[in-house]
């Protein structure tokens, strides 16, 4: 039982990471129907600005990584009016290799500046497990949890009120209409890829202050795919919830299973449980339903 | 006032669709423009609205002034802040944002967010029916209920001048008429002008001061709607009041007719 929970909460804090990277995907998909191949640089970079802020530079965490926050929203326009704008009204399968391609070119420059090898982040949160009724966890799981959480309120809360957010799922809803209430489309884009790369960046962070840093975290860009095509590709609760029950097979499948495989569960389980529910629910579980009237 | 002095509009680089549209809507006023289908009736608005750069589209000939101001190389976005609102064909509401959102879509541009509110109010007092589905998915609305939706949305941006293009499209007669009055009570009470394009050329021709017929890419006759309403051959091809049978289109007619002067 004791290990049962222990596996449920490491598997929450996994998937709370991939509910944030999931989230930066489908928010891109949801506003401009591209597939960002990318996605898992952007945490790679996130995590090492803030680790060669907080190593190299010497300034203290909270502030680095507030400083990577900003520095990821610059991040987010940047690849948006570079590389994207141009793009706008070519075949959205350009579109896809161009982010492939841009996937190879900031994982390069991470080789370049930072090495291969993993590096670890000081110790901000503490590893020292705490006690909570009859199990023990350690800190830096807690403090990851609460703190994606939070970041994944405030974009809820962001996408449901303020106008942007409102501009957001209207211009994912209908490009056109949208451009008719006089919304910018490009800055809707903008916004998108800011907000993909912030949470990206969280997510990286985060990470990294549970196991340290290194090139494979990339790879939490295709890790992320089940999640989101189960959570529906154009749902932002879908990816969040998505997210947490992918994080949560996965460490509870690896857990118990791996012993008996020799390893690699983890890879596949979520794959195996993605087909399973797309057989029952084609569209995932919160994708939008097409609303067909007549 | 809006003028259209002589617009040519061409799709991607050579499909002429407007050979030469001129028209104008003075302030506060109601104008028809009318005409059968692939006229260009869409075209004219979008290139009033900006939005024909979207679809490949160009103003590529004479110039389009609203309150003096050239807007033909304007952004969409540009020209809605100047005061020009596009409700679209077929209403395009948000379908997975509610009724409220929808509303405060339509306010994006507005500076002064603090009235967003009470012009919400405003929206619901002349379309009472969505303040009860205000928190209502707008894809599961009703056709005419979308439609006010379309309207309201407009209204929420306080412009100067509305473009509706085909609000009776698939409506019910008596839903027709309804939304038709509130039309004519928003350009009383609001003083919005107002450009309409209709099928339904006898509902536009009731409420409008002044009416424009448009056929291939060119306005053909023009004049205040009364007369339009008096006039044979409007009655024939636009009004439904045709005998059954006889398909001309309206060009013949006027080529029968060349000598006489339209309307004067
Ligand atoms: N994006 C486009 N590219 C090329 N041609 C177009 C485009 N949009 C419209 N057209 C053509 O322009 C002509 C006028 O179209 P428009 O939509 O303005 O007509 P309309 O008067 O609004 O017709 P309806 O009453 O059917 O809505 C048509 O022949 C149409 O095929
Ligand atoms: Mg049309």
């Amino acid at each position: 039982m004791q290990y049962f929970v222990q596996l449920l909460v490491t598997g929450l804090v996994l998937g709370s990471v991939y509910a944030m990277v999931a989230l930066g995907f489908v928010l891109i998909y949801k506003s401009s129907s591209v597939i960002n191949f990318a996605q898992g640089e952007l945490v790679l970079i996130g995590a090492y600005m803030a680790l060669w802020m907080t190593v190299s530079l010497h300034i203290p965490f909270l502030i680095s990584f507030v400083l990577t926050l900003v520095f990821a929203v610059i991040l987010g326009f940047a690849i948006e009016r570079l590389f994207l704008r141009p793009m706008i009204g070519e075949p959205i399968l350009s579109v896809i290799m161009l982010t492939i391609g841009l996937s190879a070119f900031l994982k390069g420059l991470v080789i370049i500046l930072w090495g291969t090898e993993t590096r670890v982040f000081p110790e901000i949160f503490s590893q020292e497990p705490v006690k909570l009724g009859f199990v023990r966890i350690s800190q830096v799981y807690i403090w990851s949890l609460v703190l994606s959480i939070i970041f994944l309120v405030i974009f809820t809360l962001f996408f449901k009120y303020t106008d942007i957010g409102i501009a957001m799922r209207a211009t994912a809803d209908d490009q056109t209409a949208a451009l008719s209430m006089g919304i910018s489309v490009k800055r809707v884009f903008a916004m998108a890829w800011a907000v993909a790369a912030v949470v990206a960046a969280v997510g990286g962070i985060l990470l990294g202050n549970i196991n340290g840093i290194n090139i494979s975290v990339a790879q939490f860009g295709l890790r992320v795919f089940p999640v989101v095509i189960l959570g529906g590709l154009d749902s932002v609760p879908g990816a969040i919830i998505g997210g947490f029950i992918i994080g949560i097979i996965e460490n509870l499948a690896s857990g118990y299973l791996d012993p008996y495989f020799g390893g690699g569960v983890r890879e596949v389980a979520s794959f195996v449980v993605l087909v399973i529910i797309l057989m029952i629910k084609p569209y995932g579980l919160f994708g939008l339903e097409r609303i067909e009237r007549v | 006032m809006l003028v259209l002095n002589n617009i040519e509009v061409i799709y991607n680089q050579v499909i002429l669709v407007l050979k030469g549209v001129s028209l104008e809507v003075p302030d506060g006023d109601i104008r028809a423009l009318l005409g059968a289908n692939g006229a260009g009736k869409t075209t004219t608005l979008k290139a009033i609205s900006g939005l024909l750069k979207e679809e490949d589209g160009e103003v590529t000939d004479g110039s389009i002034e609203f309150n003096g101001e050239r807007i033909d190389k304007k952004s969409a976005e540009e020209i809605v802040k100047l005061g020009i609102f596009q409700v679209m064909e077929g209403r395009r509401v948000f379908e997975h944002l509610t009724v409220e959102e929808n509303l405060r879509a339509g306010a994006y541009t507005r500076k002064d967010k603090k009235n967003v509110k009470s012009d919400m109010e405003m929206v619901y007092s002349y379309f009472p029916r969505l303040r009860d589905l205000r928190n209502r998915v707008a894809g599961y609305l009703s056709g005419g209920e979308q439609q006010m939706l379309a309207i309201g949305r407009a209204l929420m941006a306080r412009p100067k001048l509305m473009l509706l293009d085909e609000p009776s499209l698939g409506l019910a007669p008596l839903l027709v008429k309804e939304i038709f009055e509130i039309i004519q009570k928003i350009n009383k009470e609001e003083g919005v002008g107002i450009l309409i394009v209709e099928q339904n050329a006898m509902a536009a021709l009731n409420i409008a001061s002044y009416g424009y017929i448009m056929e291939n890419g060119r306005i053909v006759m023009d004049g205040p709607a009364e007369k339009l309403k008096e006039n044979p051959d409007v009655k024939e091809f636009y009004l439904g009041l045709t005998e059954v049978g006889k398909k001309k289109s309206f060009r013949e007619v006027k080529h029968y007719k060349r000598r006489k002067r339209w309307l004067t």
